[in-house]
């Protein structure tokens, strides 16, 4: 992520401190003064890792110590599911049923395998959905089932592991 | 103890073999098989009845029918084997209340009664102080009711998922391990025997669907009916779907699962890893039962056939002369 913060002592801590009070971990610092930056403020990325559903925790932690937050970069999806769908898929508007995922923002489709044997007859499609977290993907498979039930597809889920 | 045996398809020519060539110390006193009965207090003779079956069709005489004998055969134990009705679970649930409102011991495979009448029917076994058994009703010669009984009492049972359709399963493996299209696997299943002439039962679902009805009422008394199960068959399943499932080491089974804690009770078709201990092959069943203390149970066997649905039954006749001996 991307931080702004002033530039005077201790606000580099500051910034730093919610991510371990979080149970972040940090990867690495990039502290570069801009000489054309405005003088009283301070640029600062960070590469982090942090446990599963503690990201809007750090965001307000950051928010209260006057840490204003540019940009968060890219969030890695941590949670893969593949399912397959059999129908007429190409005919059901494939790409709104994709977008149906990636509109979310909090999932999206990485990888869509199709086969079409001959026109008229049913594809079967395989579909990797990508996720922040197990409850984000729970969601995502919802919205692929009620697709589903809306073209008439054939959605196959993966069976979860048992625990 | 004294066995009335009711229905002589494969499952009743099971038993009757069995019990005639194990010295386990039963007698078979009534048979009854869809047209025709025979009753003989002092113990029937088995080879001749079934060579008698054999020939003719008949097991017995015509004049004598199932009713007759639940009523009045004397007997300890009522075997009811014979064709299950889905729907109504008629005639066989008046057979098994009649016997027990006699205070016999009942033991079925037939799985119309137990998964429409579980509740009813195991209430009144209890009132009148006899037994009521079913273990061959789900998953053939796995013996699942006695893991839940014995093997794994005190245990809280979480969730089960299982392969209960061995016709299923039987067409999935072939569709992944030859390419072949759902209709090549299923007019196959049919030739050797394992699909029925209409296997509208088996291929939508709907027998597994039974089994897990009939797990779910025995494991949490939680009365639901076939029409509470989420089902999606296998009749849609395309070569190319499980083609793509392979491509990520994966394929596909017919998987009827039951978790409470978070509603699910379904059949569906579903993706899964080939290591998987579920992916059995062929028309074999399997059951993963998952609890508080053992955590994961799975049981692997046969599903059906006429000895290994006997065993389960045999099985079932043990423990009730074990557990009321001195009256069977």
């Amino acid at each position: 992520m991307k931080l702004e913060m002033k530039d005077s002592p201790g606000q580099l801590v500051a910034a730093i401190k919610p991510i371990s009070d979080v149970g972040g971990n940090i990867i690495a610092v990039i502290h570069q003064r801009e000489p054309d930056l405005a003088n009283d403020t301070l640029n600062v990325q960070i590469v982090l890792e942090l446990p599963e559903g503690r990201l809007e925790k750090l965001i307000h932690l950051l928010k209260e110590q006057g840490v204003h937050i540019q940009r968060i970069g890219e969030e890695k999806l941590l949670y893969k599911r593949t399912v397959i769908m059999i129908g007429h898929i190409m005919h059901t508007d494939l790409s709104d049923t994709v977008d149906q995922i990636d509109s979310t923002g909090f999932a999206e489709v990485s990888e869509l395998s199709m086969s079409m044997p001959a026109i008229n007859e049913r594809s079967s499609s395989r579909i990797t959905i990508k996720a922040v977290s197990k409850n984000d993907m729970a969601a995502a498979i919802e919205i692929l089932r009620r697709v589903s039930k809306q073209k008439s597809l054939l959605l196959i889920e993966p069976l979860e592991d048992i625990a | 103890m004294k066995i009335a045996l009711l229905g002589l398809g494969s499952v009743g020519r099971g038993v009757a073999e069995m019990v005639a060539k194990k010295d386990l110390g039963f007698t078979i006193t009534a048979v009854a098989d869809s047209r025709s009965g025979c009753m003989d207090p002092g113990g029937i003779d088995i080879p001749a009845l079934l060579a008698k079956k054999k020939k003719t069709g008949h097991c017995g005489d015509t004049g004598i029918t199932a009713p007759d004998i639940v009523k009045k055969a004397d007997y300890d134990v009522l075997v009811e084997v014979s064709p299950t009705n889905a729907l109504t679970g008629e005639p066989s649930i008046g057979y098994i209340k009649t016997a027990l409102a006699r205070k016999k011991h009942v033991v079925t495979s037939n799985k119309g009664p137990i998964s429409l009448a579980c509740k009813e029917l195991r209430t009144m076994a209890g009132r009148k102080g006899v037994a009521l058994r079913y273990e061959a009703t789900v998953a053939g010669a796995i013996p699942v009711m006695h893991v839940l009984e014995h093997g794994l009492a005190g245990n809280v049972i979480l969730g089960l998922y299982g392969v209960l359709n061995g016709t299923c399963n039987y067409i999935l493996t072939r569709m992944a391990d030859e390419g072949l299209t759902y209709d090549q696997a299923l007019l196959e299943a049919r030739e050797m025997g394992y699909a029925e002439a209409d296997p509208t039962y088996d291929v939508q679902g709907i027998d597994a669907a039974i089994k897990l009805v009939i797990l779910a009422n025995t494991i949490w008394d939680n009365g639901v009916k076939l029409s509470d199960v989420e089902r999606t068959g296998i009749d849609l399943l395309t070569a190319d779907a499980l083609r793509l499932a392979e491509e990520e080491g994966c394929t596909i089974r017919l998987i009827a699962e039951a978790i409470p804690r978070n509603h699910v009770l379904r059949v569906s078709p579903r993706i899964i890893a080939k290591n998987h201990p579920l992916v059995v092959e062929g028309t074999l069943n399997a059951l993963t039962l998952e609890t508080d203390m053992a955590k994961e149970i799975t049981l692997i066997g046969r599903g059906a056939g006429s000895v290994e649905t006997a065993s389960a039954i045999i099985g079932d006749l043990l423990y009730i002369r074990e557990h009321y001996g001195k009256r069977a």
